[in-house]
């Protein structure tokens, strides 16, 4: 895909629809919890996250089609991308095997978007630090979710530990990608800058894991290729499910 | 009571003004009759009887037939259930919808469902009986929900058809509600169909979208409307004649109008949307009726209802073995959350209310402790009484009730209370100790008459 020059460079729309990707492909997996919560109370917690990350990702994907200029709005770019096309990374798309594997991932994740949409939000570009400073919100309200799931889960029950420990050895590898070196544009400031987020990432993280008596895991397999449009097998089955009706019904409204 | 002859079909903004006016009558509260002496059964009941001629509202203390409270329990216990159990034929196409607005508005709908299962099952408690023991009896069978939700949403529009259809058909109910005799349900009612109003308007709205599309978007409205138009009327019950529980509850005014009077309500409302829709109802028969001043119809057929009611629609097995599933896989998380709790200096009895009425009859259970929630709606209001939830310790209790009552910002301060730790004046005592204060009219400025030309005083 090529995109036409603007003003503001031809990589702040590619950076953009990263960062949409992330929060539509997260959503998609928390909204799949809708039902199936351990508690109501936390269907109710659940759906509200899916929500704000829905919200995200409708901002940030209509930005990139307004970057981009070929008339795609935000579901053109959400239900008419083939896989290569996406660029998330593969941690949001990873199953949600149990609640503990949705936990880490929502910590892991949710963690690493605050930071960066904290930085974002003194952006040079006005639009992007806009939709980044209501993220921000958003997301410290996820870590804070997340956070206190892992304590609960990690200093439980010995079955609850086994299965929180495994979720976080599980998500772990695919962490590192979040933080794949590669200048952000330079609309988007150096607070965006991935590679600079992995030392405060490691510190919050690993209190958070001590505190819930678990054990942070050794760094070593990194799996990758997210952000070259290379994903999991499992995200064909997402998107296959996502995409249905929208392309059953080519040109229609809804 | 009141009837419906003679009111004409509603509309959404008509029904949200009952809504308004109940709540009204709720701010406005009863005048309590006259009792003289605490409350043995006797005067217990004469006082009940009298409160509920008087239209008041009865309360969690105060003294109420067996009966009343059994009635209540059930019709409570399985309208949350329904709320619950109505989450899963939606949210079978929350990861399909075809816009990310209409998945955005489907999941902020059956989130809300989830939330008025736990406002309602927190009512249910106010009368003496567990979430964990309506929840028991929901998985054995025991207790039921509304039988529309045992049948399949096959295609997109039927997420549109059951919202325009079921979910009118509930409004037209619960609108009828708000004015139930006992005062906990009626408040979480008003504060229900203030939410749901939007539920029924975005059915009609992902319908009025498909009638405007293509062909094969016109032919999966029809063929929706035509799947969800009787299991729609079937949610009034069965007709009046036949239903079991009506005519006590109508005097005990725990249900306020009967199900055919409902059920006809219903029919006039859809009628002219459905002309907008441009849909047929699939009823030959249905024709408006000048002289009655109201559509004739085809009645569902209480045969099929009966029969889904027993377990045997299309989806029965499946809507219950879903929800079990949920619960069992939940159990490890649940006991964890109550571990750490202990764990960590939150003792569980502290926060244990004392099992009452039913619930000293279900079998003894470990559920997260009950929490009592108060909002302060802006700077300058005081916290008020929002309703209840189930949380391990206070630290969840309080993210909770911030996703449970404050969904549509209606907060900016928030109070969790464990439900055992609040003390409460007696309703025995009622007399003793309130109405001292009402002959000390010297406490109120109108009682000094002022000489003329004082100002300022």
């Amino acid at each position: 895909m090529t995109a036409p020059m603007t003003t503001t460079g031809p990589d702040l729309r590619d950076y953009v629809l990263r960062l949409g990707d992330d929060a539509l492909v997260a959503a998609q997996r928390v909204a799949g919890w809708c039902t199936r919560a351990p508690q109501f109370e936390e269907d109710v917690a659940l759906a509200n996250i899916a929500l704000d990350l829905l919200g995200q990702a409708r901002a940030l994907l209509t930005y990139a089609g307004e970057l981009e200029g070929l008339g795609r709005d935000e579901d053109a770019l959400a239900f008419g991308r083939d896989e290569h096309e996406f660029r998330n990374v593969q941690l949001v798309e990873l199953p949600d095997d149990d609640f503990a594997t949705a936990i880490a991932k929502m910590l892991f994740f949710g963690v690493y978007q605050r930071l960066l949409y904290t930085g974002l939000s003194r952006a040079a570009d006005p639009t992007l630090a806009g939709i980044a400073a209501k993220a921000a919100k958003e997301t410290a309200y996820h870590v804070d979710h997340a956070v206190s799931w892992t304590l609960r889960l990690g200093d439980g029950t010995a079955e609850s530990h086994r299965r929180m420990q495994a979720a976080v050895d599980h998500v772990w590898p695919y962490t590192h990608e979040l933080f794949e070196p590669g200048p952000p544009p330079a609309a988007a400031g150096p607070g965006a800058d991935p590679a600079a987020l992995r030392g405060p990432w490691c510190r919050e993280v690993e209190q958070v894991l001590a505190e819930a008596t678990l054990r942070r895991p050794e760094d070593g397999w990194a799996p990758t290729g997210g952000r070259s449009g290379v994903h999991t097998e499992a995200f064909g089955h997402l998107l296959a499910e996502m995409q249905y009706v929208y392309r059953a019904h080519p040109g229609a409204r809804w | 009571m009141e009837l419906l002859d003679g009111v004409p079909p509603l509309g959404t903004e008509e029904l949200l003004a009952e809504v308004d006016a109940a709540e009204r009558e709720l701010a406005a509260g009863e005048g309590p009759p006259a009792g003289t002496a605490p409350a043995g059964d006797e005067e217990g009941a004469a006082r009940f009887e009298a409160l509920i001629a008087a239209d008041g509202k009865i309360e969690p203390r105060d003294w109420m037939p067996d009966g009343y409270r059994r009635s209540l329990i059930r019709q409570i216990a399985q309208h949350a259930h329904s709320e619950i159990m109505g989450m899963q034929p939606e949210t079978n196409w929350i990861s399909r919808a075809p816009s990310l607005a209409r998945k955005a508005i489907l999941i902020a709908k059956v989130q809300d469902e989830a939330g008025h299962g736990l406002y309602l099952y927190s009512v249910a408690e106010s009368l003496g009986v567990s979430r964990e023991w309506m929840l028991d009896e929901l998985h054995a069978g025991r207790q039921k929900y509304l039988s529309f939700i045992n049948y399949p949403t096959l295609t997109w529009a039927d997420v549109g058809a059951l919202a325009w259809l079921t979910d009118g058909a509930a409004v037209v109910n619960q609108v009828s509600l708000c004015r139930t005799s006992y005062g906990p349900y009626a408040r979480a009612l008003v504060r229900i169909c203030k939410e749901e109003s939007f539920h029924h308007r975005q059915g009609f709205d992902l319908l009025y979208a498909l009638s405007r599309g293509t062909p094969e978007q016109r032919a999966m409205l029809q063929a929706a409307v035509d799947r969800w138009w009787y299991p729609a009327l079937a949610m009034f019950g069965p007709p009046d004649h036949m239903s079991t529980h009506s005519a006590q509850s109508l005097a005990w005014r725990i249900k306020r109008a009967t199900n055919d009077e409902l059920r006809q309500r219903f029919v006039d409302i859809c009628v002219p949307q459905a002309r907008v829709l441009g849909v047929t109802l699939p009823d030959p028969a249905l024709r408006w009726n000048a002289e009655r001043g109201h559509h004739d119809f085809t009645p569902p057929d209480f045969e099929e209802l009966k029969r889904v009611v027993a377990g045997n629609g299309p989806c029965n097995r499946q809507r219950l073995a879903h929800r079990r599933r949920a619960h069992e896989d939940g159990a490890w998380v649940r006991e964890a959350a109550a571990a750490y709790a202990a764990k960590h200096g939150e003792s569980r009895e502290a926060a244990e209310p004392a099992p009452a009425g039913e619930a000293a009859r279900a079998p003894e259970r470990t559920d997260w402790p009950l929490w009592e929630v108060f909002v302060r709606p802006r700077r300058g209001l005081a916290h008020s009484h929002a309703g209840g939830l189930h949380a391990p310790d206070a630290a969840m209790a309080l993210r909770n009730a911030r996703d449970l009552y404050t969904r549509r910002g209606e907060g900016v301060s928030i109070w969790v209370l464990p439900a055992a730790g609040i003390t409460a004046s007696s309703p025995d005592e009622k007399d003793a100790f309130f109405d001292p204060a009402g002959d000390k009219v010297y406490r109120h400025p109108s009682f000094f008459e002022l000489p003329e030309g004082v100002e300022h005083l």
